[in-house]
């Protein structure tokens, strides 16, 4: 293959890495109203009057919405497919306010001095109530944090609002008492994952103004344009036909940006004004007034025979959706849905899932989606599983693993289309050394090194719900354009898409034309998430080039006087195949499109896929941990991964470091903290960790390929999946240290080191 | 958000004194890298730009170092490399990045009196003199415990000697504070231990520094010593540490720092 | 008040507010490569040369860059572009969000190191974070940018 399989430099590689204006607020005009948003100083309160008279009449102050001023729909900000599952339970404004940070009102003035100034001289009278901040303690609480009448779900999600249930899931297939019952061995154990933070090194942003035809135009820092732009027509009830979302380069998301941030407090400013507005998030307002992952407690029990066979998993799980509901159904069922079926020779599952509101920050989408989270509570407890029947926690996970043409007990039948987990565990245990490693050894007074290991699955896209449109011209000067809505966040989607389009074509990159993320020009697609874009987008390319080239080929023949079979792609040709003639796509172009033949070529295609296969990594982690202070060196992390086919090795490489660095922050570093009252305190880069170039010790990638019959060339997701070992195979690592079991995130030095003086 | 009112870089030190001195709200500034997170209303903003603070030098008997040096300078200058075994440009070198070191001053570090500072703790090991411009010259650890008064801090004055010291911080990721930090010297046979980031500012641990300066100690005596430091001083709690956490962290720091320096000569 | 600086080789006198910080100076003249993240002087993505040195832009008031020499990624189309290139062949800029500030670092780098070692080139560069990679491509790029093993 002549461009699939290349480690091809990204198109708009050269522009970003050097500074050039293409991010949101380079775009932004220079007038646009400068809009901040005063948020709730308490965690759980009722509006009771806002005194504006001071703030309104500083000069420059242009407009100060409270929740007088919005649309009384309530909708919801995660970035999902229509019908989301996501309740819609907020308001633009509300007059209640569910968590320390919950915005009061929306300030646009000339300058941001001004919107500050004005912002201290505005009075609110809150009636304080008592905040739900323990997660534990949600369900039942005296509190109830929507006690609204007016929220609702499209579909059933177990919503509970007079118990702060935001969503529940149950899923059990065979009996699993009676199979723990049956079992040589059962273990179980507690484990609590943080709240991480996405860090995207670009803030949430988002600039709007009116066109000439007063449409709505909004510039989002977003993974998902189109769910804006149906969420802004919800929100500010508004036909979704007056708006626009366009997304230029954005500087990161990692599912952060899969919710909405902003977006809808700068276009209901341009609305109300008429006038361009930019609203840009400061670092604090990220870390504390957008979403997290999901804090969560998983309660995982695991059976199995004399010889190391899993029979039966039971996992109970409470997850903390915080004052909003965004994305709380579907990471609760992807929790299951992402670990249960690792290991199918099970005779019993049972999911048992809560999500629960609490007047933190909510939760929302990031990277893993509940597949971290419930990898980290099912691989720890195969780690202790393997320990008490004194296998080798890599021979335990080759005895359970499933294989190709393989069903499990939760996936209805489906067949696994793909895997090379067990090379990927074999070729890890190699590079790491395990053997030799395993479980630890001295390396001097007080220092002791240790391995352990983990392994993970994802999806790539969402069954029968994600789909995709590509579509691609031939144009006029013989060049081509591929239109597609998938969403480049930094990751190179739109380098990859192109890939595969030349590969198809046979034509060289450089003459595509990539024209993506603009909701008025693109076709359909839900946006960059659920590790969806190579292998759904991906395949609807695939489709599209090919009827392009067939097309081509058609049109060429008939214009070359031949019959269809007679001729070939060459080049940037079409020949006979007997090599007498020959007609160019500039040619083809300029008589299909501006001569006789009035038909401009175009290949146009919309996907969706009815399985969604998962790739896979195994991790392995060595640490050296110093028994006097509880310190934690991270040596070296070796990461196998089956992504299918591997389109563009060096884009892949880089996803699966950044991936595995960010387990690592949650490993290790990246600790969230509340005060008492509910208010972040981990809301700064100077407070919250996330590792530096110094905390990351030696990550090593590999590749065992595999291929998925229904991914584009073979290939399936690795945007996801490469982010879930690090916190098992770490946290092995140092039991097998130093005999800490930590099962609260993140395992800081002093929680190892008080681990050991019990 | 800090707001400043006016900004003066003043040609000498008596006129940067007179406006410090004006009102209540006028600041000498830094290299404003913490300015920005507080919401500091200044009035008058006094930067010593032009008082050619910025050297690092030798005399007979100190190395001068002044107010606006950055701490990338001291990381870096062959003098420091080659006093005290090097135990400055080690106290500073992971705070933040290069960037960050290049743009923070000597001065505003040691004159904040910051807890969770690793200069001072390093300093602090040494003799190290302040002089301030109303104040005069005194010893960093009287400094220390005098209240806070409207002044400049001008320059270190360091006596140079042999002697060997070292710098040991605990940092639960590479670029965070110091959960705890120790400085430990020699010279002769005089030791200093020094102790920061207990979250309260550095002091020295006076008894266990005693007892270490009356024999060569023993591997045994030594663990002896630093359990005495991390029992005569008081450590707290705060968001990157309990004080039990720091206490223990106080004895490990404190036995490694005399294990690196007892090797070393130092008359 | 006015300040007098050079920017990017260019003699400029611009009006600047007392409590303005050089990395929004900065950005309101066009030099839009200069990005910003934190808030607090901790995650490297402003870094400019001032006299030469890297230095935190958005950590310095715009009048104490009164007589400064300041260089930003524009003012080294050519160094920028040289290492850019060693970047992205090894898809390391990824959202290239922190690039701009992260090149300006690893070129004062190779301008005051000579011949870094893999911990010499880590420890220089600490200050500038980056979410997506991970590090370990910059680390390929820089190698083979020093030509060091």
């Amino acid at each position: 293959m002549k461009s699939v399989g290349h480690s091809i430099r990204k198109i708009d590689g050269m522009a970003i890495a050097t500074g050039k204006p293409v991010y949101t607020e380079d775009l932004a005009m220079d007038n646009a109203l400068v809009v901040k948003i005063l948020r709730s100083p308490h965690a759980y309160a009722k509006i009771r009057s806002i005194d504006l008279s001071k703030a309104e009449s500083l000069e420059g102050v242009e407009c100060i919405l409270t929740y007088q001023d919005v649309p009384n729909a309530r909708f919801t900000l995660a970035g999902q497919s229509y019908p989301e599952p996501s309740p819609y339970d907020r308001l633009i404004l509300d007059q209640i306010v569910r968590y320390v940070g919950d915005e009061v009102a929306i300030i646009a003035a000339v300058d941001e001095k001004t919107a500050l100034l004005a912002m201290k001289k505005i009075k609110v009278e809150y009636e304080v109530m008592e905040p739900v901040l323990d997660f534990e303690q949600a369900i039942g609480h005296s509190s109830v944090v929507h006690p609204e009448e007016d929220s609702s779900c499209n579909f059933e999600i177990g919503l509970n609002k007079e118990k702060n249930i935001a969503s529940s899931y149950h899923e059990e297939v065979g009996d699993v008492e009676e199979e723990f019952k049956r079992c040589a061995v059962v273990v179980e154990d507690v484990y609590y994952p943080q709240a991480q933070a996405h860090t995207m090194m670009e803030t949430y942003r988002a600039f709007s103004y009116l066109d000439h035809t007063g449409r709505l135009i909004v510039v989002s820092s977003t993974q998902v344009p189109f769910h804006i732009r149906r969420q802004l027509a919800r929100a500010l009830q508004i036909p979704a036909s007056k708006i626009r979302v366009i997304k230029p380069r954005i500087g990161g998301g990692f599912g952060g940006k899969q919710t909405g941030a902003g977006d809808v407090f700068a276009a209901l400013v341009t609305l109300k004004t008429g006038k361009p507005a930019l609203i840009i998030y400061d670092r604090k307002e990220t870390f504390s007034c957008t979403t997290s992952r999901h804090a969560m407690r998983l309660r995982v029990k695991l059976g199995a025979d004399q010889d190391g066979i899993i029979r039966a998993i039971d996992m109970q799980v409470l997850s903390d959706t915080g004052a909003y509901g965004e994305h709380a159904p579907t990471v609760l069922g992807c929790v299951g849905h992402y670990t249960l079926p690792l290991y199918n020779k099970t005779r019993a599952v049972r999911f048992d899932g809560y999500a629960v509101y609490t007047n933190k920050m909510p939760a929302g989408a990031f990277r893993g989606y509940g597949a971290t989270q419930g990898t980290f509570a099912l691989e720890s407890i195969v780690n202790k599983l393997a320990e008490r029947l004194k296998l080798d926690p890599t021979e335990i996970r080759l005895k359970n693993i499933s294989k190709v043409g393989e069903t499990f007990l939760t996936g209805q039948g489906v067949m696994l289309g793909s895997t090379s987990l067990d090379q990927c565990i074999l070729r890890g245990k190699e590079l790491i050394g395990w053997d030799e490693k395993f479980p630890r050894r001295e390396v001097g007074p007080n220092k002791v090194r240790a391995v352990g290991m983990a392994i993970t699955m994802q999806g790539s896209g969402i069954a029968n719900i994600g789909t995709a449109s590509a579509e691609i011209r031939l144009n006029d000067d013989g060049n081509f354009t591929l239109l597609t809505g998938a969403t480049d966040m930094g990751t190179g989607c739109d380098t990859i898409l192109s890939q595969m389009a030349a590969e198809i074509l046979e034509i060289p990159m450089e003459i595509i034309i990539v024209n993506a993320g603009d909701t008025d020009t693109s076709p359909y697609d839900p946006g960059s998430y659920a590790s969806s874009t190579t292998y759904v987008a991906g395949t609807a390319v695939v489709k599209a080039a090919e009827e392009l080239k067939s097309k081509i080929l058609a049109q060429s023949a008939a214009f070359l006087g031949v019959t269809r079979g007679d001729v070939e792609l060459n080049g940037l040709a079409v020949r006979t195949l007997s090599g007498n003639q020959e007609i160019s796509f500039a040619k083809l172009a300029e008589l299909t499109i501006l001569g006789t033949g009035k038909l401009q070529l175009v290949g146009y295609a919309t996907h969706g896929s009815e399985v969604s296969p998962p790739p896979y990594v195994a991790g392995f982690a060595e640490v050296e941990v110093d028994r006097e202070t509880g310190k934690v060196e991270l040596i070296d992390y070796v990461a196998v991964i089956d992504c299918g086919t591997v389109i563009n090795p060096n884009l892949a490489r880089i996803q699966a470091e950044g991936g595995i660095a960010q387990g690592i922050g949650m490993a290790l570093y990246e600790q969230v903290r509340y005060d008492e009252l509910g208010k972040m305190a981990t809301n700064t880069f100077m407070q919250y960790k996330i590792p530096t170039r110094k905390d990351v010790g030696k990550v090593r990638i590999e590749f065992e390929a595999s291929y998925e019959p229904t991914g584009p060339f073979g290939a399936k997701s690795i945007g996801e999946v490469v982010a879930n070992t690090p916190p098992p195979a770490i946290s092995h690592a140092i039991y097998n240290a130093v005999g800490v079991r930590e099962n609260h995130l993140p395992i800081t030095p002093e929680k190892v080191f008080l681990g050991m003086q019990k | 958000m800090f707001t400043i009112i006016d900004l003066i870089q003043p040609d000498n030190l008596n006129e940067a004194y007179q406006i410090l001195s004006d009102k209540r709200n006028n600041t000498i500034l830094g290299g404003c890298a913490f300015l920005k997170m507080g919401k500091k209303r200044i009035n008058t903003g006094i930067d010593l730009t032009n008082l050619k603070l910025n050297y690092i030098q030798e005399s007979d008997d100190f190395i001068e170092i002044g107010a606006m040096t950055s701490l990338r300078e001291l990381e870096t200058h062959p003098l420091l490399k080659e006093y005290y075994k090097g135990v400055l440009p080690q106290s500073v070198r992971d705070i933040i990045g290069v960037q960050f070191r290049n743009g923070v001053t000597v001065g505003a570090s040691v004159y904040s009196k910051y807890g969770f500072s690793d200069l001072i703790t390093a300093l602090l090991c040494l003799d190290t003199e302040v002089e301030l411009f109303k104040a005069g010259r005194m010893p960093l650890a009287d400094f220390l415990t005098m209240p806070k008064a409207k002044d400049i801090l001008v320059r270190l004055w360091i006596k140079k000697t042999l002697r060997q010291a070292t710098y040991l911080s605990f940092r639960s990721s590479a670029s965070d504070y110091s959960v705890l930090n120790v400085a430990v010297s020699k010279l002769d046979n005089h030791w200093t231990i020094a102790v920061g980031a207990r979250p309260s500012k550095a002091a020295i641990a006076i008894s266990a520094s005693a007892m270490l300066s009356q024999e060569v100690p023993t591997l045994e005596k030594i663990e002896e010593i630093a359990q005495k430091a991390s029992e005569e001083l008081s450590f707290g709690t705060n968001q990157r540490g309990s004080a039990t956490y720091r206490k223990a962290l106080c004895k490990t720091l404190v036995k490694r720092g005399i294990m690196e320096v007892l090797p070393c000569k130092s008359n | 008040m006015q300040i007098e600086l050079t920017i990017n080789e260019k003699a400029v006198k611009w009006e600047v507010a007392f409590d303005e910080l050089l990395a929004d100076t900065l950005r309101s003249h066009g030099f839009l490569s200069i990005k910003t993240a934190c808030d607090t002087s901790c995650c490297g993505l402003c870094t400019v040369w001032i006299d030469g040195k890297s230095r935190l832009s958005c950590s310095i008031l715009s009048l104490q860059a009164h007589g400064k020499k300041i260089t930003t990624i524009e003012g080294l189309p050519k160094e920028a572009e040289e290492f850019a290139q060693i970047l992205s062949a090894e898809g390391a800029e990824q959202c290239g969000f922190c690039s701009p500030g992260f090149i300006m670092s690893v070129l004062a780098m190779k301008n005051e190191l000579v011949n870094p070692s893999e911990e010499e080139i880590i420890h220089y560069l600490t200050g500038n974070l980056c979410r997506c990679t991970g590090y370990m491509g910059q680390l390929r790029a820089i190698k083979t940018f020093l030509g060091v093993v």
